[in-house]
């Protein structure tokens, strides 16, 4: 009898907690394209997060908002082109590729690039200057000495 | 003897780039809305239920200033508006932005009583604080928010005589700005 009643109250509690967990989306479709787009962008409020990710207020909003857009049936295109409008470049992880982000695109290719350049001139400079070192008679008479003891 | 120098130049070059990447303030991103028609809305406004719009403003510079009572900023930039407004016969429409916070117990009421107590928590600090505004609109969601760019409170815009915005500051408005940016900003588009 104790044991029913210990699992009666146990089944309650557990309805009790099913009750208040809130329900994820009402429409999952819509919430898996909201997911994918805004791993994509950058919450402007906590910038080391994602929009999927954030937390902030202003990061419920805008997802209400991406929510909406894709209602209408915009493409993911439009919707990042929207938030780009308003935010700036800067709501993206991956930037447009266009001059003014070249730097930042390129210039780790570049300085890389730079790097290699660099070092083939210095080694080939280098071998030019240091020559290899040759044993002398007496060298190599202790050379052999040594490898005999 | 000369290349002994030359890690030293990349070294300074890289000292003055880092210099001055990390002493900018990250939370200053460049808006793309500067040189763009300020996004149309119509919202009522804290003082009835007449919608403002901007189109009502075109022909006038003015300012554009989010804000809410809630927002700790504001309160430290909101004597500079006062005096800013007593002195310039420059128009400064409020923006109360998202006034009921979702932590808020009002925030679960409907849609009217939300607007209610929004109106009067804020008519109640403009009157504490002073009111710069020639009006205020009441942004409860955060919608027209979004179409300014808006991210965080306080906000500040000048928009021109044709509805274009022509600056952005995120953040409270000093006197120093006032008088080194934005006034004579918006003395120069007053005589174009």
């Amino acid at each position: 009898m104790k044991c029913i009643c210990v699992f009666l109250m146990g089944l309650c509690i557990g309805l009790a907690n099913a009750g208040e967990a809130s329900p994820m989306a009402e429409d999952p479709v819509v919430e898996a394209r909201l997911v994918h787009i805004s791993q994509e962008i950058r919450c402007l409020v906590c910038q080391n997060e994602s929009l999927s990710s954030s937390r902030a207020e202003l990061a419920d909003d805008l997802r209400r908002e991406v929510r909406d857009l894709i209602r209408t049936n915009k493409s993911d295109q439009e919707i990042k082109d929207f938030l780009v409008s308003r935010y700036g470049d800067f709501v993206l992880y991956r930037p447009e590729v266009k001059p003014l982000t070249w730097v930042l695109w390129f210039g780790p290719f570049v300085a890389l690039l730079m790097a290699a350049i660099f070092m083939w001139v210095y080694l080939r400079q280098r071998r030019a200057t240091v020559k290899p070192h040759v044993l002398s008679e007496a060298e190599r008479a202790r050379v052999e000495q040594l490898l005999k003891d | 003897m000369k290349k002994v120098f030359i890690p030293l130049v990349f070294f300074f070059g890289l000292v003055i780039f880092l210099a001055i990447g990390l002493n900018r303030d990250p939370r200053e991103i460049p808006s793309p809305l500067i040189g763009k028609p300020a996004p149309a809305f119509n919202l009522v406004t804290l003082e009835s239920d007449k919608t403002f719009s901007p189109e009502q403003m075109l022909g006038k510079v003015w300012m554009f200033n989010v804000w809410a009572t809630w927002c700790v900023a504001c309160r430290e930039e909101h004597p500079v508006l006062v005096a800013f407004a007593e002195k310039n016969q420059i128009p400064i429409v409020g923006l109360s932005y998202k006034e009921i916070q979702p932590q808020d117990p009002a925030a679960k009421q409907s849609d009217a009583i939300k607007l209610q107590v929004a109106r009067e928590r804020s008519a109640v600090w403009l009157q504490r604080h002073g009111n710069p505004y020639t009006t205020s609109v009441m942004d409860l969601d955060g919608r027209v928010g979004i179409q300014y760019g808006v991210y965080g409170v306080p906000e500040t815009y000048v928009i021109d005589q044709q509805g274009v915005i022509r600056f952005k500051h995120v953040g409270a408005v000093t006197p120093q700005l006032l008088a080194e940016k934005i006034l004579p900003l918006m003395q120069g588009l007053g005589k174009s």
